[in-house]
């Protein structure tokens, strides 16, 4: 029985080992990526390339968080749908401004 | 240890315990409640005088913003590694780790005053523009998220941390994992914050 729990507990130890290299790499990719936006902002892009190249980044950058430091690969189904929920009302919050556009325009 | 049901073992209908649960909900308040501001900076943004935003972006240091960036980061991998270390029954390196969270913290702080204070010092206040307004607004804010998160990462530090250890060893797994989502989500707030203030 001893045994047995001392084989689950070294699995559970690398288990963890494993999880901190990951953790890690990630660390290291947000830093490259946060480089990768400062640097990019010093391009002479235009606003709307500038706009998709940085909000690309910071998606990418906080996928990587949300993913590994927040463990969402693994959680529950729960946890997800409350996010998915929430992603939608925020899309619809970010969307909202832009009627002020149409109304600029005159489309209406 | 505590007489309310599900803090450590999960519920059979959600399958998960009440904590992770409450913080998951918390955090989904927290990304409308900063949704309905970076909505008014795009509202704003569309409405301002062409070059308007520009002109007073301009007027932020990068460099500073960068190194905060940086900062919060690497807060977040050493969050996450004192959680790792307390399921590695390692306490000492989890005390470590978790102090260096705070320190992180504590230095955004202290580069962000130097921010604050530097506008001042040239007399541009929330007041002096629609940029500004919108400035302070987001990263006041998310300054506020930070002293709060400093002040349960540092009761986690002190000696409530080592008694809570004695007893439950699960349990504080459990807080510092909770308080961990939330930390992370501060972080994910700045990530977000950076270029669109910064940057754009």
């Amino acid at each position: 029985m001893s045994t047995h729990k001392k084989e689950n507990t070294n699995e559970h130890v690398e288990d963890i080992q494993h999880h901190i290299k990951v953790y890690m790499n990630v660390f290291m990719a947000l830093a490259v990526l946060t480089i990768v936006t400062v640097a990019v902002s010093y391009l002479d892009v235009s606003f709307i390339e500038a706009f998709f190249i940085a909000i690309t980044v910071a998606t990418i950058k906080g996928s990587l968080v949300l993913c590994y430091f927040m463990h969402l690969l693994t959680e529950r189904q729960a946890i997800i749908w409350i996010l998915v929920t929430t992603f939608i009302a925020f899309l619809i919050l970010m969307f909202i401004p832009l009627i002020s556009l149409t109304d600029q325009t005159s489309i209406w | 240890m505590s007489n309310i049901p599900y803090i450590l073992e999960e519920r059979p209908d959600t399958g998960l315990n009440n904590s992770k649960l409450g913080i998951w909900i918390f955090i989904a308040s927290e990304i409308m409640l900063f949704g309905g501001l970076f909505s008014a900076y795009v509202f704003l943004r569309i409405a301002a005088p062409e070059g308007d935003f520009d002109y007073w972006g301009s007027k932020l240091s990068i460099p500073m913003a960068t190194f905060n960036t940086l900062v919060l980061i690497t807060s977040s991998v050493t969050m996450v590694m004192s959680w790792a270390s307390l399921k590695m029954q390692q306490f000492d390196k989890y005390k470590m780790y978790l102090g260096i969270t705070i320190l992180c913290g504590l230095a955004f702080l202290v580069v962000k005053y130097f921010e604050y204070t530097g506008k001042f010092h040239h007399g541009v206040y929330p007041s002096s523009s629609t940029f500004m307004g919108i400035y302070f607004t987001l990263t006041g804010l998310h300054v506020i998220h930070i002293i709060g998160g400093l002040l349960v990462l540092g009761f986690f530090w002190t000696s409530q941390a080592d008694k809570m250890w004695e007893q439950d060893q699960d349990l504080l797994a459990n807080r510092i994992e909770i308080t961990g989502l939330y930390w992370h989500f501060v972080d994910l707030v700045w990530i977000f914050l950076f270029p669109i203030l910064y940057l754009l």
